[in-house]
């Protein structure tokens, strides 16, 4: 009961230090607002743990935090293992051939109305679909290996990928192509200093949405089938055996490697796009 | 009407090279029977032969659509073998989640506008939680609910549900926020209360962002509810489907529940498509 009565108190602590800390002054800083977010985290985590331990919920529904982390540390050869088949063979491949796929695509069928307005439609119909469906099939042809959770993560990012780069080609304005006009530019020099920079928003926001989707594309490709590596395959497994902290030590990878990438995606985002109003306003 | 033609012209094309797919993969099995019983065949032989194996490697499209035929309206409603039985199992537990992700996901955007530390603290972990893999704790949500004595439909509806909440949140807290500072004003000069701002102005500006959210959610909910089929042990729905299609080979099955699976999708979002048409015409806000 000790470990309840402290996590309730710790949270009416916090509550009131988040309500003061967002209506004082501070919430105006950057600094501020981070302690007020960073609060929330650790009321998450202290009633968590109060409550597994206040009233003594058996580890196989729900370990604490403390446990989990113990797994996370104990177990990292078996977790780097597992990121790698995973997030770096499956998912990061997979996203690299697919945007690369999805991009070309897009600038290749930019050429023609027709194309545009037949392949569009059918673009913005497929990224709605519960294109995951396919990986059994894709598991069956490439084997289990990484290579069919890669072949996953192309078919799901391809699409949305592939409706925002056609979307930001078409971004540029009449005045711009005009200028480029009468600069007697080529389509490869229009394309390459006016219309491949203008899509770049557009673009970052597709690979924003695809770097989730290959994660996911390529964790639940290994529910299908996998070598004995893998964080679909561990998850699964360890979810037979009752082992639920190694799960949460793999959820917090897959957490940690999704933030981790689109944080990533989002720095180069900045880099290369520093003259769009979205990100200028940031300052 | 001029995307008719050339939507029409690239399903062709599709359905061509889906084809020619057909026949490049499953030839080789061909070729390999013919070999061991010493036959010869002609490219014509090959081609037929290709167009009806048991288990394809790659089903051909009439394949897909007379199996599709024949579990959906070929069977009965309640045999087992029908996949509008297990497609009713998958809609079920999708409609139940979005409707619990869609109530609290707006419950939450609206604490998240009215009180500013609600929306420092919980605001920065909603839009993180994005990117995260959620799905990959599916399996996990289905083993702790059925140890704790929750199963059927529940669990699936949690994930779905789980899986709509965020995108709801996000969209409705941008469409609460979207009324002009001129209109608020207006509200203040009026001498509104908080309620008041929030029925009569918040919740109706905040209509567009919702349908757009939904249509998101919507398909989120449905993918949730899926992959929270495929733990072992379920046995219906079509998440099922495709995984014991993938067990015993059966390549055709796979694909009809693909199929079918994506026959929902699309009617799931043009039915909140259509009603985003009518509540948004009523309003005054058509685009």
């Amino acid at each position: 009961m000790i470990w309840l009565l402290a996590a309730l108190i710790f949270w009416a602590g916090a509550t009131w230090a988040a309500v003061r800390l967002a209506n004082g002054p501070a919430a105006a800083t950057k600094a501020g607002r981070l302690a007020v977010a960073a609060l929330f985290g650790a009321v998450i985590l202290v009633l968590w743990e109060g409550i597994v331990r206040g009233l003594a919920v058996s580890p196989v529904i729900l370990p604490p935090p403390s446990a989990i982390a113990l797994r996370f540390a104990g177990a990292l050869p078996t977790l780097w293992g597992d990121f790698v088949q995973t997030i770096l063979k499956g998912a990061l491949s997979g996203w690299a051939i697919g945007c690369t796929a999805a991009v070309l695509t897009a600038i290749a069928i930019d050429r023609s109305d027709f194309l545009k307005r037949g392949l569009l439609p059918v673009g913005n119909f497929m990224a709605a679909l519960p294109i995951v469906g396919i990986a059994p099939i894709l598991v069956m042809w490439f084997g289990f290996d990484w290579q069919s959770k890669a072949a996953v993560v192309v078919v799901m990012v391809f699409f949305p990928v592939l409706v925002n780069m056609v979307a930001g080609l078409a971004a540029t304005d009449r005045m711009q192509r005009d200028l480029m006009a009468t600069y007697s530019a080529s389509y490869a020099q229009a394309l390459w200093t006016l219309r491949l920079p203008a899509a770049l928003p557009f673009l970052f926001n597709g690979l924003k949405i695809a770097s989730t989707l290959a994660l996911i594309g390529a964790i639940v490709a290994e529910f299908f089938g996998s070598p004995t590596r893998g964080m679909g395959f561990r998850i699964s497994t360890e979810v037979g055996r009752l082992g639920l902290d190694m799960v949460w030590a793999e959820i917090w990878v897959a957490a940690l490697a999704g933030s981790g990438f689109y944080g990533l995606l989002a720095l180069v985002e900045r880099r290369l796009t520093f003259w769009h109003p979205a990100q200028r306003a940031r300052g | 009407m001029r995307h008719v033609i050339p939507v029409l012209v690239v399903v062709a094309a599709l359905l061509t090279v889906w084809y020619a797919g057909a026949v490049w993969m499953n030839s080789a099995w061909t070729l390999d029977q013919a070999a061991r019983e010493g036959r010869e065949l002609t490219v014509i032989d090959i081609v037929n032969d290709t167009m009806m194996q048991e288990r394809p490697k790659l089903p051909a499209p009439h394949q897909v659509g007379t199996e599709l035929w024949k579990t959906v309206v070929g069977t009965r409603v309640s045999s087992k073998r029908s996949l509008v039985w297990h497609g009713w199992i998958t809609l079920s537990a999708t409609a139940v989640g979005f409707a619990i992700g869609t109530g609290a996901g707006m419950a939450l955007a609206a604490g998240i506008v009215h009180s500013r530390a609600m929306d420092l603290s919980v605001m920065p972990w909603a839009v993180a939680s994005q990117t995260i893999p959620i799905l990959a704790i599916a399996p996990m949500v289905i083993v702790v609910l059925a140890s704790v004595g929750v199963t059927g439909l529940l669990p699936k509806a949690v994930i779905a549900g789980w899986l709509s909440f965020f995108p709801v949140v996000v969209g409705m807290v941008k469409g609460l926020r979207a009324p002009d500072p001129i209109q608020m004003d207006q509200m203040k000069t009026w001498n509104a209360s908080r309620a008041q701002v929030f029925w009569k102005l918040r919740l109706p500006a905040s209509m567009p962002y919702l349908f757009a959210s939904l249509k998101v959610s919507v398909a989120a909910a449905l993918v949730g509810t899926i992959v929270g089929e495929l733990p072992a042990g379920a046995t219906s729905g079509l998440g099922a489907r495709l995984l014991s299609g993938s067990y015993y080979g059966q390549t055709v099955q796979i694909w009809a529940a693909l199929f079918a699976a994506a026959i929902l999708a699309a009617a799931l979002v043009a039915i909140v498509a259509l009603i985003e048409r009518i509540v948004l015409g009523r309003m005054g806000m058509a685009r």
